[in-house]
């Protein structure tokens, strides 16, 4: 039935006696666990790429489902609810976690069985959230994850005993090693699962040190061995957080990640490149001279294709950013951080949305749901957008390529160029700073409340999991450039066609798209820029990399591209002190339809996505006009 | 523990046996007697282990010893020291000293 394993000599699997139920269309399963139990380990284990991220309707809990597949050819749904200590209610994650078991949910209905993940090392403590989910009666699996750690560090529990004293069956499984899973999958096959019946009397759930009292009596009834504490935890914890070594740890970590962005992406970025131009030049060869032509290689292949060239950069980036969440080592670099975030009013729990909107600010400010305190989470609604996203990463990685020359600053350990985007990084997160000690000392004051986070045991990151995330990353930032990129590339390059004049194509200065530039040029001349970044900064109101395309496109189209690339000949527009401006405007600035919708679904209103683009616009001129004139 | 605690010559708290989870240094353990928070904190303490009875054991920090963690329940948690403060410790004469 399973790969056993030698360390217990129970089956991985113990069914009390299977009753049959009728069948349902489609078998719906939910995932329950307490956070760090590796329950999203599990999940991309079953589901592997076949999964989709929703939300749930009115609150900002995200949805993950997936599809576990069978040889049979049948489907099982799985829904990945958010991780819980309990089922009261207090956040918006234990209130959608609750709704759903209940079948109190609108959009999902309630699912026909439960996989209830625990964290095998930590069993006792793991067993208060099994009292009230076993107590909503579904057909639950049990599912002790982490047996290699347990087994490693010396702990047993007794399947068989436990099985029976929560009245459901129970299996130990190792997600990250994929070590049991067969059994988790022939509960999911199950066409009929028995309901939980439980012969010991359920505590009262509410009451915490009652409900400990009875897991403590369950463990003990299991032969529950917890394991030896992890050594390399603590000797690696002894290191990470020592007084001295640690914070210089934390900074070496992030200058090696800046440093690798540049050094480490440049050949797969010249690989990129390379593949673009050779296609695009094999295009041009194809077609006959035209609009056809013009349109798909000025406007098309210039646009989407400059703004594809940073995906390497962008993976480099979220590979370090994936194997430090997965490791563990974020925890302790949010325990590092606290003490900052804690003297401009804000608790190191905002440190990881804010961490996550590195990546975008778009699930960043839906993950701010995991602060209780509602002005809390509206301070970090409003300066996560601050937080340097990776569609910045095209627009810095353009200009300090085209301005910034290397040079080795601290031997081979950094350069001019990580150092000048290490600043921008710093920039947005002085300017996210100072914005919620503005906010949290005026309009959202509120009491502090406890500042509480688990440090989860280091582990390795599982090739599987990174590779996802390197995956789903490649998707977002590609559907972008499919579908918003390439919409303004083609608009772009409409409008700088038209009006035609004697049936010519205008000098693109006449076009449409040039007389927006030069009518928001004189605006922007302060700041160093021209009418052709008029056009970009216009365009990009839809996004930030979509200056990068349109400038593909507004160079394609002056023929300046043919023989030149784009940094090229953005090098003849701007002045270095130009291009520093451009870059301190693109670190403030808010340029994202996305975010500002999120921020109006999150907010409910109008007024604060409106103020957030009003103050975030007027930080980003006045920033950029006072580093041009610093800096020319 | 696998590390000596690091014990500053001329300890002053010989007469004042620690009295919070905030006056715990490194390495040293204290029995949890109640949490001076309201309800509804004081239940996710809980939640996480800071049960009445639990035995805590303060660990590594971030510099400057705030936050910090301690071992409860065979997990790490960490914790700002204004909250630690609110964890009021058993009586030593109850329990055994540190």
């Amino acid at each position: 039935m399973s790969d056993c394993h030698g360390c217990s000599p129970s089956p991985t699997l113990v069914t009390p006696s299977p009753v049959t139920l009728p069948q349902k269309a489609r078998r719906l399963v939910a995932i329950v666990g307490p956070p760090n139990c590796g329950k999203s380990t599990l999940f991309n284990q079953l589901t592997g790429l076949r999964q989709k991220v929703a939300n749930f309707p009115g609150v900002t809990v995200e949805q993950r489902t997936g599809t576990v597949r069978f040889d049979d050819g049948r489907k099982v749904l799985l829904v990945d609810l958010p991780g819980t200590y309990s089922l009261s209610t207090r956040s918006e994650d234990e209130q959608v976690t609750h709704d759903v078991l209940v079948g109190r949910c609108e959009d999902v209905r309630r699912p026909d069985a439960v996989l209830l993940i625990l964290d095998s090392t930590n069993l006792e403590r793991q067993l208060l959230l099994a009292a009230p989910v076993l107590a909503q009666g579904l057909p639950t699996l049990v599912v002790l994850n982490m047996a290699d750690d347990l087994r490693r560090r010396y702990g047993s529990v007794d399947l068989k005993s436990l099985s029976r004293q929560l009245g459901a069956p129970v299996a130990l499984v190792s997600a990250a090693r994929g070590e049991g899973l067969d059994a988790v999958r022939e509960f999911l096959a199950g066409e009929a699962s028995p309901p939980v019946r439980t012969l010991v009397e359920l505590p009262i759930i509410t009451d915490v040190p009652k409900c400990r009292m009875w897991a403590r009596q369950v463990g003990s009834g299991a032969n529950y061995r917890a394991p030896a504490p992890p050594l390399w935890t603590r000797r690696l914890d002894a290191a990470f957080l020592h007084p001295m070594w640690g914070p210089l740890i934390f900074l070496s970590v992030v200058l090696a990640v800046f440093q690798s962005v540049f050094v480490a992406a440049v050949p797969l970025t010249n690989g990129v490149q390379a593949l673009i131009d050779r296609a695009g030049g094999a295009v041009a060869g194809w077609l006959p001279e035209g609009v056809l032509r013009s349109l798909l290689i000025e406007g098309v292949w210039g646009g989407v294709g400059s703004v594809i060239v940073f995906l390497p950069q962008i993976l480099v980036l979220f590979l370090f950013i994936g194997v430090l969440e997965d490791s563990g080592y974020l925890a302790r670099a949010a325990l590092i951080a606290d003490r900052t975030m804690a003297k401009v009013g804000l608790q190191g729990k905002s440190f990881i949305p804010l961490i996550s909107a590195y990546a975008c600010a778009v699930p960043a400010i839906m993950a701010t749901r995991t602060i209780e305190n509602k002005r809390d989470r509206m301070a970090t609604i409003l300066i996560a957008p601050f937080m340097t996203c990776s569609a910045r990463l095209p627009v810095y990685a353009l200009l300090i390529a085209a301005f910034i020359p290397e040079r080795p600053l601290v031997g081979p350990l950094l350069g001019t160029r990580a150092a000048t985007l290490l600043g921008l990084y710093m920039l947005g997160f002085l300017a996210a700073v100072v914005t919620a000690r503005l906010l949290k000392s005026s309009i959202l004051k509120s009491h502090r409340t406890p500042f509480v986070m688990e440090m989860p045991p280091y582990r390795w990151p599982t090739l599987r999991s990174l590779g996802l995330r390197l995956y789903d990353r490649s998707k977002v930032f590609l559907r972008r450039a499919g579908t918003v990129i390439l919409g303004v590339a083609i608009v772009l390059w409409i409008l700088a066609h038209v009006p035609l004049q004697d049936g010519k194509v205008p000098p693109i200065e006449d076009s449409v798209a040039g007389t927006i530039g030069r009518t928001v040029e004189p605006l922007i001349r302060p700041l160093g820029f021209n009418w052709k970044i008029g056009i970009g900064l216009v365009s990009s109101l839809a996004a930030r990399e979509v200056i990068v395309g349109t400038l593909g496109t507004i160079y394609g189209m002056e023929g300046k591209a043919e023989n030149s690339s784009l940094q090229a000949a953005i090098q003849k527009d701007l002045t270095t002190g130009g291009a520093i401006a451009l870059m301190v405007f693109f670190a403030f600035a808010m340029q994202c339809m996305s975010t500002l919708a999120v921020v109006r679904r999150e907010t409910a209103s109008w007024k604060w996505p409106a103020l957030q683009f009003a103050y975030m616009t007027t930080v980003a001129y006045i920033g950029a006009f006072l580093a041009y004139h610093i800096f020319s | 523990m696998g590390r000596a605690r690091k014990s500053k010559p001329g300890s002053r708290r010989a007469a004042h046996p620690p009295s919070t989870l905030s006056h715990l240094r490194e390495g040293e353990q204290g029995v949890l007697d109640r949490l001076e928070l309201s309800l509804e904190e004081a239940q996710r303490m809980m939640e996480l282990g800071f049960v009445p009875g639990a035995r805590v054991t303060a660990a590594g920090s971030a510099p400057g010893g705030d936050p910090r963690v301690y071992r409860v329940d065979g997990s790490e948690i960490a914790l700002r020291r204004e909250t630690a403060a609110c964890l009021k410790l058993r009586r030593p004469m109850s329990h055994r000293t540190a």
